[in-house]
């Protein structure tokens, strides 16, 4: 069936070929499509989702929560409530990040035959695509292979013989970032504002419409079936480190290439940058970068030989979240950047909880007098103030704290910027009548 | 009033729903895409076709962004202002929308041609910046001047 020998070392851009639209189920499967579902379902669910846990699969969508574990605390068997539901989180606004896009519009059923096998795992028989708003073209691809899907008997009834239904849907968004987070997504899909849900019940007990319900971003998807196929193994072999399988790695700012690669999990951050994004512009120096989008603290010059993988950039003070970069570089303004990023947040808070609604905006507006030479002298002992009371257990969801990652790293990384931008600040209060 | 066509529309997603009130945010763009924005009369209608109060119907249409409470140009204009757009040019790619529309942000031109609004990353920030007319992506607008946008802009009668 398939045309390949030997198991791809790339295989989420396998069959993506730049600027050509993405293969139809017969090239598809002439790639090797559909031999993951195939022998998924000849295995029993629990088999399958034991299969994820033990190729080291963790979530692509920013938390790196392991996979096989998110789809093992959905409740099976006979006692188990008759409709469960699986979600593909395709809200992809995290600033800076591009990947899901690229896996959509280059490969959708790639990504439709890894949400089959996770409907069949976790007992599913209905999923859906949350997919941003703005993603026109990757709407275009999903509704198009969709269709095909449902005619050649890969979603619907009885699919490729067997005895398992699996109908998908896709549901585009109105906009919104608060929307990625899991139970704002499911709020969203239940057709009510996007606010996000006390936790526990855990969606994988009590989701969508209060059945047990996963979600999981479009990456982790993609990985599915793959893994299916060609077994934990190589796919662990395919990692730098003890985090399985490749990465949908990018980076942007003014860097001589910008761009997203997939590459072996822990790939160092200086490979990235430097091999595959060319480096920055001529004349350009690093100063820092956000390993994995806004919500994910500053690393600086010193951390280049990190490999990004979940646990490392931990340790080295920040998160990977989406592994997507942004370049800071010795031009830009940082005070200018974080509170371009601070707005970001500020705009895009659902507004339930009090400290976040209230709180962005007051951070936003300290930037940005800070970076109009109005600030206070007691400015940076408010922000300083403002990372904990909007930091983590202080606010309803992960919003805010996320906002204060990058705040407050480059606090830490560029005090003196903040420090000058104060005194510059004072010097012109002093100077007025 | 809801016209035949949206009805026939809604019931499609309907379908995919276990519950009706679901169908809400398509509701809305089903609605908007024919109409060009959802008025309060058409927030009723909703309402009613769903079984839901038009206060419920409200509180969702003014939480997103993308679905007009009030009426837009014929073409809307979404400027990314996120970070890496921010970084490689999106200030001075706004000043030259504003300039050559004569609008602000929020604003419409007087022809009813067009609304410009910002938008938050488009994910496409290796092409940055960027922006979304209707629903097409413009990328690489680093190095924009006004004769290359007032060319982008012609395309948008």
């Amino acid at each position: 069936m398939s045309a390949r020998t030997s198991p791809p070392s790339k295989p989420l851009t396998d069959r993506i070929r730049p600027n050509h639209p993405p293969y139809g189920l017969a090239d598809y499967e002439r790639h090797g499509g559909y031999q993951g579902l195939r022998a998924a379902l000849k295995m029993s669910p629990q088999d399958v989702t034991a299969l994820m846990k033990s190729a080291g699969l963790r979530g692509r969508g920013g938390a790196g929560f392991p996979t096989g574990v998110k789809w093992s605390l959905v409740p099976m068997g006979e006692n188990a409530p008759k409709q469960k539901y699986i979600i593909a989180n395709g809200d992809e606004m995290e600033p800076g990040t591009f990947k899901d896009r690229l896996l959509l519009e280059g490969d959708p059923l790639q990504f439709i035959e890894g949400i089959t096998i996770g409907g069949y795992a976790i007992g599913a028989s209905i999923g859906y695509v949350f997919l941003r708003a703005e993603y026109v073209e990757a709407a275009r691809a999903l509704r198009k292979a969709i269709q095909e899907c449902y005619a050649r008997n890969r979603l619907g009834r009885n699919i490729l013989g067997s005895d398992f239904h699996f109908d998908l849907y896709l549901h585009t968004s109105a906009g919104r970032y608060i929307c990625g987070e899991e139970t704002a997504l499911i709020n969203s899909l239940e057709g009510k504002r996007a606010i996000p849900r006390a936790k526990p019940p855990f969606p994988a007990t009590s989701g969508l419409f209060g059945k047990p319900t996963v979600v999981n971003n479009i990456e982790t998807l993609c990985n599915v079936p793959h893994i299916v196929h060609y077994g934990a193994e190589w796919f662990r072999g395919l990692s730098k480190g003890k985090d399985g399988g490749t990465k949908i790695y990018g980076a942007s700012g003014k860097l001589r290439r910008p761009g997203a690669w997939e590459l072996p999990m822990g790939t160092t951050v200086r490979e990235i940058l430097e091999d595959h994004a060319g480096g920055l512009r001529a004349g350009l120096k690093l100063r820092g970068f956000l390993p994995g989008g806004a919500s994910t603290d500053f690393l600086t010059a010193e951390h280049l030989d990190v490999p990004m993988d979940f646990d490392s950039i931990a340790k080295a003070g920040s998160r990977m979240g989406t592994g997507m970069m942004i370049v800071l570089d010795d031009q830009t303004d940082v005070i200018g950047m974080v509170r371009n990023l601070e707005r970001f947040f500020a705009r895009e808070s659902c507004g339930w909880c009090t400290p976040c609604r209230d709180g962005l905006p007051w951070v936003e507006k300290i930037l940005a007098s800070l970076e109009a030479g109005q600030g206070r002298p007691e400015d940076l002992t408010i922000l300083r103030q403002m990372t904990r009371l909007l930091g983590p257990g202080r606010t309803f969801c992960a919003h805010a704290p996320g906002a204060m990652e990058p705040l407050q790293s480059a606090l830490g990384h560029f005090r003196l910027d903040f420090e000058r931008a104060a005194a510059r600040s004072a010097a012109v209060a002093g100077g007025r009548p | 009033m809801l016209s035949p066509d949206e009805i026939a529309e809604i019931d499609r997603e309907l379908a995919h729903y276990e519950q009706p009130a679901a169908a809400t945010i398509e509701a809305l763009k089903i609605v908007q895409r024919h109409r060009g924005w959802v008025s309060d009369e058409a927030v009723a209608a909703i309402a009613a076709k769903l079984g839901c109060s038009p206060a419920d119907v409200d509180a969702v249409a003014t939480f997103y962004n993308l679905i007009y409470r009030r009426p837009v140009g014929r073409h809307v204009i979404h400027v990314c202002d996120s970070v890496t757009c921010w970084m490689l040019g999106e200030p001075r790619l706004t000043e030259l929308l504003k300039a050559q529309l004569g609008i602000d942000y929020g604003q419409t031109t007087a022809d009813g041609r067009f609304t410009l609004l910002p938008i938050c990353c488009l994910g496409t920030c290796d092409r940055a910046p960027a922006m979304m007319i209707d629903e097409d992506t413009h990328r690489d607008l680093e190095s924009v001047d006004a004769a290359r946008l007032s060319a982008i802009l012609e395309r948008y009668p």
